[in-house]
């Protein structure tokens, strides 16, 4: 049976009840979310009984209005026989983000889940080797919250013999 | 005995069995910035470890405080072996977010730039694997015909390597007849050179030992490291976003998907050559089709977006409309619509995908690339593990690593 959107979302509903919502098909991908709880629980049901054995592509939001769910972590899965995607969103409050690893049912998401660690600062729980990996070791914050703004293009306390314009 | 208390070696040196090496992060060997701590017996790999991100320059960053079109020079930066790929995977990606119906004439010139991008990168991988194995007149032969299809892109936009071709909706201007003689030119006489750089690897008795059974992966383990391109074909699957998510019209060409069964450095060679000959007939599909539009169809190379593609000059000086229009879109002040989209083409070296969130603003709200080799770079270790140092080296050219796309 070919799976749709529609019956994918119908299946989902069917096993987790209310832990998964917010259901939408936004650009043709069927986008949804659920408990940072059951993220795993959700992830092994997709991949065992769905077909969906290939992680595309995870990664990390922060939206910083949102209360109690700043950070929000997504997967694109992908079912290679069906040829369909699914975008599943894992929201988690900035004091505390702590989201479980997928590099147990995935080899792909361990650098994916550091790489979500260097820049927002996720914390996921028990993955072997959480570390930064594109930024230095001694950074001591997550660079793509929205609270670091870039540089100011302006600004003129930089001593412009320094940079080459002097 | 006595004499050697005198050597100051390290506490436990000598009932060590293996040795640490460091290879990189600047090696001749490595072909970019990458480093390796590996651990060796002899020559023999007991395990390795990648460190990655010097050359990390925050793209994800700088493109949430710029507007669409200013993106595209990121992208050309990712894998730059093979730019116009990125460019128009971006231009795709913002296409279909703000539903920009494309020209098929467009489309099909997409599809010529795209695949030459892809016969040119193809190249370089391939040629560079057979430097590692000790053949170097390969890589030499074919720079040549890298060089024309650089010519190519020059006629169309301008720049050879970081080429930020074409625009939001279509490209900057219509193709000139130079560039249609390179094109013919390179048509005529690239499959020659290309019959030659096979008989010179593929039947290679020296080169054939040194890249069976190296490096190898079977599908399904391919598939949990998130391997995309020709070097998850390589071991098997045959996915491919031009076939499984067509873009630019890829639906209208007859073309196979070559694929491998052992995953190992022959076969990663194997698929990228046949692919380069895939790739031909595509170029040759796409001209003749390109040549059949006629009258005002044939002078068609962009789409209708006043928001994004920048109106004629001549217009912008006689015109109030496309002034606006220019200005507009020259200081940033277009707003984007509301959503989110997941757009994939099929890079050089495996699937690139762009994740756009905006929240109606004038820049994204967050733009993720997803660079396939950052994903199958992390099958590295397990590939080398048990095999020889050398083995090591060729193996980590054949997976087709771009530092610029790894580190973003």
């Amino acid at each position: 049976m070919a799976l749709t959107n529609i019956s994918i979302q119908e299946k989902l509903v069917e096993k987790f009840d209310d832990q998964v919502s917010t259901f939408s098909t936004d650009s043709g991908i069927l986008s949804f979310e659920a408990l940072a709880a059951n993220n795993l629980k959700v992830i092994q049901f997709l991949y065992d009984e769905l077909g969906f054995t290939f992680l595309t592509d995870l990664c990390g939001v922060n939206y910083p209005d949102q209360k109690d769910a700043e950070i929000v972590v997504v997967y694109h899965l992908h079912n290679f026989i069906e040829n369909i995607r699914v975008r599943l969103s894992i929201a988690v409050p900035v004091e505390k983000p702590d989201v479980f690893t997928a590099s147990k049912l995935f080899e792909s998401a361990n650098w994916m889940e550091r790489e979500t660690y260097d820049f927002f600062g996720v914390n996921f729980i028990g993955h072997s080797n959480l570390k930064r990996i594109l930024n230095v070791d001694e950074m001591d914050y997550f660079p793509l919250r929205k609270e670091f703004p870039l540089e100011d293009q302006t600004r003129i306390d930089k001593d412009d013999e320094m940079f080459g314009r002097g | 005995m006595e004499a050697q208390k005198n050597i100051d070696l390290p506490q436990g040196s000598i009932e060590k069995k293996t040795t640490t090496l460091n290879i990189g992060p600047t090696h001749p060997a490595t072909h970019g910035v990458f480093q390796n701590i590996m651990e060796i017996d002899g020559e023999r790999v007991v395990s390795s470890e990648q460190t990655v991100g010097f050359i990390h320059r925050a793209f994800e960053k700088l493109a949430e405080h710029r507007n669409l079109y200013q993106i595209t020079p990121i992208t050309d930066r990712l894998n730059y072996c093979s730019s116009p790929i990125n460019n128009m995977g971006w231009h795709i990606t913002c296409e279909r977010f703000l539903k920009v119906e494309i020209p098929k004439r467009v489309d099909y010139l997409r599809v010529i730039i795209m695949e030459l991008a892809r016969i040119s990168d193809h190249l370089i991988c391939n040629s560079i694997v057979g430097v590692d194995t000790g053949a170097y007149t390969g890589f030499l032969y074919v720079m040549q015909y890298r060089e024309l299809i650089y010519e190519i892109y020059e006629e169309v936009c301008g720049s050879r390597l970081t080429t930020n071709i074409g625009r939001i909706g279509g490209f900057e201007r219509n193709f000139t007849n130079t560039a249609f003689t390179k094109l013919e030119r390179f048509l005529n006489e690239y499959p020659k050179v290309l019959k030659e750089f096979e008989s010179l690897f593929t039947r290679n008795r020296i080169f054939m030992e040194r890249t069976q059974g190296t490096g190898g992966i079977t599908a399904a383990r391919a598939m949990n490291y998130g391997f995309t391109g020709p070097n998850l074909r390589a071991a098997g699957v045959d996915y491919d976003v031009r076939v499984a998510n067509p873009y630019s019209s890829y639906q209208d060409f007859d073309f196979t998907i070559p694929v491998g069964t052992t995953g190992d450095n022959y076969d990663r060679f194997l698929v990228r050559n046949a692919e380069m000959w895939q790739s031909l007939s595509i170029i040759k599909q796409a001209y003749e089709k390109v040549q059949s539009f006629k009258g005002a169809e044939a002078e068609i190379f962009h789409a209708d977006v006043p928001e994004y593609y920048l109106p004629k000059k001549e217009d912008v000086y006689n015109n109030m409309e496309a002034l606006i229009w220019h200005f507009k879109i020259i200081m940033g002040e277009v707003h984007l619509p509301k959503g989110q989209i997941y757009s994939a083409v099929e890079g050089g070296n495996g699937e690139l995908g762009f994740y756009l969130v905006s929240d109606g603003g004038r820049t994204p709200f967050r733009l993720h690339f997803r660079r396939p080799c950052f994903i199958y770079y992390q099958a590295y270790p397990e590939l080398i593990t048990g095999g020889m140092l050398s083995d090591a080296v060729v193996t980590m050219s054949s997976l087709n690593l771009i530092a610029g796309e790894l580190d973003a």
